[in-house]
C-alpha cells in the first residue's frame, strides 16, 4: 500500500435478515480523484455508502482513513472525519433558506445568539470558489432541484469535508445542469478533494471519473482505470452480460390515429401563466411518439391533462374516434389507455400493498377479479400476478405477497410497466419509464416499448434522456415552455439540434406571432438560467 | 419460498407478534398500577389489584358473578363500535379522534328518537346512526376538499357536539335531575331487545342484543377491510391517495365515505349504550364522554384488527369495571380511574413494543450462524428498502 489512500473500506461485509448486501467488498480512493462505484439497482452501492457513512455497521471488515483504522458509528463520526454525503432525496428543511440549510447542525453563535452573517461570508465565498450558484435567502421549496443539490453540496463543503459522496445525483438534473455538476465535481477534485461519485450511468462515469468500482448482487467486480476502458466493458462488469446499447427496431408501421390532441391548454399550479399552451399532436397506431425537452416546460402537465388528472382550460382530447376531453379518469382507462406515470411512487403503486394488489390496481373492479357481490378474488389476483411477474420477470422477496415498499426501483418499475402493458389499450403514455433504472433495466423497457409499438399499439413517451429520446421513437416533439416547438425526425436529427430546439434557441412549428421572435440574448439567458424560472 | 421462510422464527408472525404485544402492555400497565397501589397503601395493595383484575370473578355468588359479567358486557358493546369505528378509519389511514363527537351525535338523536318521538329501537339505532356519520362525513368533507386534518376538526367537532347533546337532550330530561328521562318509563319499545340474553346473566335486563350486534359489526368490518373491493378501494385510498386517484378511484368520496361509516359505528355505539336503558345522559356534563378515546386504546391494544378490539374492549372494560369494586375505604375513590387510564395509556404502546421485538428479531438473525446458505439473489429488496425509509 505505497499510494496514500484518502479512505479506503477493507472486506467490508454487511448481512441483512436473510441476504447479504455487501460481500467482502473492498474500496480504496485516492486524494483528490473522483472514483465511480457502479452497480444496477439493488447492486449494495446505496448500502456501502451507507456503512462509510455511518448508518449502518459492516459485521465485517474495516475502514480506514490516510491508513490508520477508524470506527464510524454513526453520520457524526463521518462528519469528524470530513466524510460528507449528498443523498439521492435531499435532506433540506423545505421551509427554511438555502443558507439557513447549509448552516444547520453547525452554527456559530454569540451568547446564544446566530451569527449569521459570518456564516454568510463563507457560504458565498465558498460559492464563488467553485462556481456553485445559490440565492441564499431563497427558501428551498421554492428553487430548483438543481440548487437544491448545489445547496447540498456547500453543506458539505461549509462543513470542510474531505470526503465527498455523491449518491446518484445526476438523477433528478436535466442535461444542463448534469454538466455544470460535472464541472464542480472536476474543481472539486482538483482542489485535492475525493470524491465517490455512486451511478449506474456510464456516460457520466466515462466523463467525469478517473477510476471506477463496479459491483454486482452485492459482490465486488473490480475496479478499473477509466481511460483504459470501454462503456460496454463497464456494462458487462455491471450486469454480466453483454447489453445492446443501441435500440433495434424496424422502421415503423403507422396506421390510424388513436390519440389526437387538439389546442389543448392547461393552466399551471405554479404559476398564472398556463403551462400548456395551445398543444396539438396526433399519435397513430404503430408509432412511437416522444415527448422531449427539459424537465418543467409542461411536460407533467400535458399527461396530467391526457390521463384526466387536471382539467382542459381549452382544447380536445380525442382517443380512438370518443372524445375524451372531459372523461373521468376511469373511462380513459378502461376506454385504451394506459399509462406509466412519472413517479412511480406518488401515483404508480400503493406502497404498502402487496405485488399482487398493485398488479390489479387499474383492473381490480373487472369481473376476472371481483365477484358480482363485491368480493376481491384473491386467488385468481395472485394467480394473474404470479403469471405477469413470470411474464416480464419482475423479482421480488416473497413473490406476490411482498410489499411493494420492499422492492427494488426497477422492479417496482417492471410492474408498473407489466400491469400496464398487459391490460386491454390501444395508447400506452410512457413517462420517463427509464428514470433511475439501470442499464440493463432501460433495455428491458425501452424493448417492451418497441414490442408495443409493433403489436399496432400507439406509444406516447415523455423522456428527459437524450439518449432515449434519439433512439427509441419514431417522431420526436419538442416542449419549450409548455408548447411544441418543433417536430423532428430522429433518424435525422442530431444531439446538437435537439438541444437546441430544447432550450427554446429554435423552432420549426408555427407559433403566435407574439413569440415567434427570440432575440440571441433572450435565448442564451434561458439556456443558463431559464430552467430556474420554468421550475 | 424456500425452506428457511417456513422455520421462521414465530416472534416474526405478525399475529403473534401482535397478541404477545398486547400481552405485554397488559402486564407492564398491571405493574405499574399495583407499583401506584402499593405507593398509596401497601397493606390492600395486593388485595386491589386482584379486584381489578378478576373484576367480576371477585363477586361472591355465581349469580353475582353472572350479574356483574352482564354489566360489563353491556359497557363492552358500545366500546367495541367505538373501537371498530377507530380501527376501520386508521386502516384506511384516517385518525378518527372525533369518535367521540361522533358517539355523542349517536346518543343525542338515538335518545331523542326514543323520548321525544317515541320511535321503536331499530329506528332509534337507524337514527343514532345517520347522525354519527353526517358528523364523520363533516370531518370527512373539510379532509376531502379543503386537507383539514380530520384529528383537528374531529376534537372541535367533539365539543361542539358535546353542549349541542346537552341543548338538545335538556328538552326530554326528567325534571328532577340533569338526567334524560328513563326510556323504560318513557318508552318501553326503543329498550333494544334482550332476546332471552337476561336469563344467561342472572336476569341482567342491560345485557341485550347490542353485545352480539357489535360482535356482528366486528366481523363485518373485518370482512369489508380485508375480502371486498370497497375495502381495496378505502384503504388504496388511505395509503396513497394520488395513486387511487391514478387508479380512477374517487378518492375524495372515499375518504368521507369512510369517515362517515366510522361516525356510523361510534353512532350506533352510543345506541348500543343508551337504549339498553343502562345509563341515562348527564345534561349538565361538561367532557367530552371518555368512550369514543378509550375505543383509541381498545382499537392498538386490540392489534389493530377488527377481531382482537372484541377482546380488547372486553379487557379494557373489566378493567375499568374492576377498579370501581377496589375497597373505597383503604384508598381515594379516585383510584379506580387511575389504574385503568394507566393500563389504557400503556395500551397505546403496542406498536413500540412491536418494534423492540422486530428489532430484536432482526438482530439474532444477522448474527445468525447460517446466513451464508442464504441466496444473495434478493439483495435488491433490502437496499431499496433502506432508500425508501429515507423519504
Amino acid at each position: 500500500m505505497d499510494t496514500p489512500y484518502a479512505i479506503e473500506m477493507v472486506n467490508i461485509t454487511k448481512r441483512f435478515p436473510g441476504i447479504i448486501a455487501n460481500d467482502n467488498i473492498t474500496l480504496q480512493r485516492k486524494k483528490g480523484e473522483i472514483h465511480a462505484l457502479l452497480g444496477e439497482n439493488g447492486a449494495g452501492k446505496s448500502t456501502l455508502m451507507s456503512v462509510l457513512f455511518g448508518l449502518y455497521q459492516a459485521e465485517e471488515g474495516v475502514i480506514k482513513k490516510d491508513g490508520k483504522e477508524v470506527t464510524i458509528s454513526d453520520p457524526n463520526d463521518a462528519n469528524d472525519l470530513g466524510i460528507g454525503m449528498v443523498h439521492q432525496h435531499f435532506k433540506l428543511v423545505q421551509c427554511f433558506t438555502v443558507l439557513e440549510n447549509i448552516i444547520l447542525g453547525v452554527e456559530t453563535t454569540k451568547s446564544g445568539v446566530l451569527q449569521m452573517e459570518e456564516a454568510r461570508a463563507k457560504v458565498m465565498a465558498l460559492s464563488e470558489k467553485y462556481g456553485l450558484q445559490v440565492d441564499p435567502d431563497a427558501k428551498i421549496e421554492d428553487i430548483t432541484v438543481g440548487m437544491q443539490q448545489r445547496t447540498e453540496i456547500l453543506k458539505m463543503l461549509y462543513r470542510d469535508n474531505e470526503i465527498l459522496i455523491f449518491d446518484e445525483p445526476t438523477a433528478v438534473l436535466t442535461p444542463q445542469e448534469i454538466d455544470e455538476l460535472m464541472a464542480i465535481m472536476k474543481s472539486l477534485a482538483a482542489e485535492g478533494k475525493s470524491i465517490l461519485f455512486i451511478s449506474h450511468k456510464l456516460n457520466e462515469i466515462m466523463e467525469v471519473a478517473d477510476r471506477v468500482s463496479v459491483l454486482r448482487r452485492g459482490k465486488y467486480i473490480g475496479t478499473v482505470e477509466v481511460k483504459n476502458t470501454t462503456k460496454e466493458e463497464l456494462s458487462r462488469m455491471m450486469v454480466g452480460r453483454d447489453v445492446q446499447m443501441v435500440v433495434d427496431k424496424e422502421a415503423a408501421k403507422p396506421g390510424e390515429t388513436i390519440l389526437k390532441v387538439e389546442n389543448m391548454t392547461i393552466a399551471s399550479k405554479l404559476h398564472s401563466n398556463n403551462a400548456v399552451k395551445n398543444v396539438s399532436f396526433e399519435v397513430r397506431e404503430g408509432e412511437i411518439v416522444c415527448i422531449a425537452g427539459i424537465d418543467g416546460n409542461g411536460q407533467t402537465e400535458m399527461v396530467y391533462g391526457l390521463a384526466g388528472f387536471e382539467p382542459l382550460v381549452e382544447g380536445k382530447i380525442t382517443l380512438c374516434g370518443e372524445d375524451m376531453t372531459k372523461s373521468s379518469i376511469r373511462h380513459r382507462s378502461t376506454h385504451g389507455m394506459s399509462h406509466i406515470p412519472e413517479d412511480r411512487h406518488k401515483h404508480g403503486l400503493v406502497l404498502d400493498y402487496p405485488l399482487e394488489y398493485n398488479m390489479v390496481l387499474q383492473r381490480y373492479f373487472e369481473p376476472a377479479f371481483t365477484s358480482g357481490a363485491g368480493f376481491l378474488k384473491r386467488k385468481d389476483i395472485r394467480e394473474y400476478s404470479e403469471r405477469l411477474e413470470g411474464e416480464f420477470d419482475v423479482r421480488s422477496g416473497q413473490g406476490p405477497i411482498t410489499i411493494a415498499r420492499s422492492m427494488s426501483g426497477g422492479n417496482q418499475q417492471k410492474a408498473i410497466i407489466a400491469r400496464e402493458i398487459d391490460r386491454d389499450h390501444k395508447l400506452l403514455i410512457a413517462v420517463q419509464p427509464t428514470r433511475g433504472l439501470d442499464v440493463g433495466a432501460i433495455e428491458g423497457v425501452h424493448r417492451h416499448l418497441i414490442n408495443e409499438r409493433d403489436n399496432g399499439r400507439a406509444v406516447l413517451l415523455v423522456s428527459l434522456e437524450l439518449e432515449e429520446v434519439m433512439n427509441v421513437p419514431d417522431r420526436i416533439l419538442v416542449m419549450y415552455e409548455g408548447e411544441i416547438v418543433g417536430e423532428l425526425d430522429p433518424k435525422k436529427t442530431t444531439v446538437e439540434e435537439l438541444g437546441l430546439y430544447m432550450a427554446g434557441a429554435k423552432r420549426n412549428v408555427t407559433v403566435d406571432a407574439n413569440t415567434s421572435e427570440i432575440e440571441e440574448s433572450e435565448v442564451i439567458d434561458v439556456v443558463r438560467g431559464g430552467k430556474e424560472e420554468t421550475k | 419460498m424456500n425452506e428457511k421462510a417456513v422455520k421462521k422464527n414465530i416472534l416474526k408472525n405478525p399475529s403473534f407478534q401482535a397478541i404477545l404485544t398486547s400481552l405485554i402492555c397488559i402486564i407492564i400497565g398491571l405493574l405499574i398500577g399495583y407499583i401506584v397501589l402499593l405507593l398509596i397503601n401497601p397493606a390492600g395493595a395486593g388485595e386491589a389489584i386482584k379486584t381489578i383484575i378478576l373484576n367480576f370473578l371477585s363477586r361472591s355468588s355465581s349469580a353475582a358473578q353472572m350479574k356483574a359479567l352482564g354489566n360489563t358486557m353491556a359497557k363492552t358493546a358500545p366500546l367495541l363500535m367505538c373501537a371498530l369505528s377507530i380501527c376501520f378509519c386508521y386502516k384506511v389511514g384516517l385518525f378518527n379522534i372525533g369518535a367521540a363527537g361522533q358517539y355523542e351525535a349517536g346518543a343525542c338523536f338515538g335518545l331523542y328518537a326514543a323520548l321525544a318521538w317515541h320511535m321503536p329501537w331499530f329506528i332509534c339505532l337507524i337514527i343514532a346512526a345517520i347522525a354519527g356519520a353526517v358528523i364523520g362525513a363533516i370531518s370527512g368533507a373539510l379532509k376531502a376538499y379543503r386537507n383539514v386534518n380530520e384529528v383537528i376538526s374531529g376534537i372541535m367537532l367533539n365539543w361542539i357536539m358535546l353542549y349541542l347533546t346537552n341543548m338538545m337532550l335538556n328538552k326530554v330530561k326528567d325534571p328532577t335531575s340533569p338526567y334524560t328521562i328513563k326510556i323504560s318509563s318513557a318508552n318501553k319499545g326503543a329498550l333494544i331487545p334482550m332476546a332471552g340474553l337476561n336469563t344467561l346473566f342472572a336476569n341482567n335486563k342491560t345485557v341485550t342484543l347490542a353485545v352480539p350486534l357489535a360482535i356482528l359489526f366486528a366481523i363485518l368490518i373485518w370482512v369489508i377491510l380485508s375480502k371486498t373491493k370497497f375495502g381495496y378501494e378505502l384503504k388504496a385510498t388511505g395509503y396513497n391517495k394520488e395513486a387511487a386517484m391514478y387508479a380512477g378511484m374517487k378518492e375524495k368520496q372515499n375518504i368521507i365515505v369512510t369517515l362517515a361509516i366510522g361516525g356510523a359505528l361510534a353512532g350506533v355505539g352510543a345506541a348500543f349504550l343508551f337504549l339498553t336503558g343502562y345509563q341515562e345522559w348527564s345534561t349538565t356534563q361538561t367532557s367530552v364522554p371518555g368512550m369514543g378515546f378509550n375505543g383509541i386504546a381498545a382499537t392498538f391494544l386490540g392489534g389493530l384488527h377488527p377481531i382482537g378490539t372484541i377482546f380488547a374492549s372486553f379487557f379494557i372494560q373489566s378493567i375499568t369495571d374492576g377498579g370501581a369494586l377496589i375497597d373505597k375505604s383503604v384508598y381515594p375513590s379516585q383510584i379506580s380511574d387511575l389504574i385503568s387510564s394507566l393500563i389504557i395509556y400503556l395500551c397505546g404502546f403496542v406498536l413500540f413494543f412491536k418494534h423492540i421485538i422486530n428489532n430484536a428479531v432482526s438482530k439474532r438473525d444477522t448474527g445468525g450462524p447460517n446466513v451464508n446458505d442464504v441466496p444473495v439473489e434478493p439483495a435488491a429488496d433490502k437496499d431499496d428498502k433502506k432508500e425508501g425509509g429515507d423519504k
